[in-house]
């Protein structure tokens, strides 16, 4: 059984996050020691284990880079453990120019419009990527899904961009 | 966990951090990112007639091993020709370092750096 499977929702890149997360505090209830005092060892043991699948699935489903990868890896690529460097001159210099200006904010003359402004052009990145990826990974063929790995990757980047301005936002916005 | 000495002197005085200028047909620039951890490193060497390395910087956005990698390198690759340059292996820098498994990809990360560097400035003459 799959994680998609697991949580009785459609496979595919697109998730409804509240749905998500209200089928997964479903499921985790039905597993919940609570209701396995009075139960063999063996079937506590098995609840237990159900348990941390449930966490695993929940975790790999409710980010989108990781949901990514993990569709990929249902169509037979691997993503997750590699150690292989990306090498696409125009994307690193787009990212090194994107870490220059998240640095730049906090000296900007007005930084909550400057960190503003930041996070949408990033969540604009985001959301093209995605478009991106579901469009490529409809196609299915070897090809398509290769070139959606590849969105993913640069995805990952786009995603520890926002972190860090997210980051940056506590420093900007404190009080 | 603990760091070694060399990794955390690295870290916290990095040598050579800057840039020097990608149009300068002296200079060669290598891009690299880790997807795995979305650390951005870039190096520059500049190269005399002679094919030697003579001066090196870099910009790495990424965890202390990431920064402190490639500062090593830069120290490393001063004197070098490219040949010698391009033989320097994410093991050495990884043995140097005394890097833990989990930060090994920093050690590739500086490696391939080295590499591309050396590719963009094939590419330029």
């Amino acid at each position: 059984m799959n994680y998609f499977e697991l949580f009785a929702i459609a496979q595919g890149f697109e998730v409804n996050l509240v749905e998500l997360k209200h089928k997964y505090l479903e499921l985790q209830r039905a597993v919940h020691p609570d209701k396995f005092a009075n139960a063999s060892e063996r079937e506590r043991l098995l609840a237990v284990q159900k348990a941390a699948q449930i966490n695993d699935a929940f975790d790999v489903l409710k980010a989108s880079d990781t949901r990514a990868q993990y569709l990929l890896e249902l169509a037979g690529i691997e993503l997750a453990h590699e150690t292989q460097t990306l090498k696409d001159p125009m994307f690193l210099m787009q990212q090194m120019e994107l870490r220059e200006a998240l640095e730049d904010i906090t000296s900007a003359s007005d930084p909550e419009q400057a960190l503003i402004s930041f996070q949408d052009e990033i969540s604009g990145f985001i959301k093209e990527i995605n478009g991106q990826f579901v469009e490529l990974f409809a196609k299915n063929d070897q090809m398509s899904l290769g070139k959606a790995a590849d969105l993913v990757r640069k995805l990952k980047f786009m995603l520890k961009l926002a972190d860090e301005a997210l980051r940056i936002e506590e420093k900007v916005f404190a009080f | 966990m603990a760091y070694s000495e060399k990794l955390l002197d690295h870290y916290e005085n990095p040598r050579n951090v800057g840039s020097f200028d990608k149009n300068d047909p002296k200079i060669a620039t290598g891009m690299v990112g880790a997807p795995a951890c979305g650390d951005v490193m870039k190096l520059q060497l500049k190269i005399n007639d002679a094919g030697v390395i003579e001066d090196a910087k870099f910009k790495t956005y990424g965890c202390g091993s990431a920064i402190a990698s490639s500062s090593l390198v830069t120290e490393w690759v001063k004197g070098k020709s490219l040949d010698e340059a391009g033989a320097i292996t994410n093991r050495d820098i990884a043995d140097e370092l005394a890097l833990p498994p989990v930060k090994i990809h920093c050690s590739i990360l500086a490696e391939d750096a080295i590499k591309a560097a050396i590719d963009d400035y094939k590419a330029k003459s």
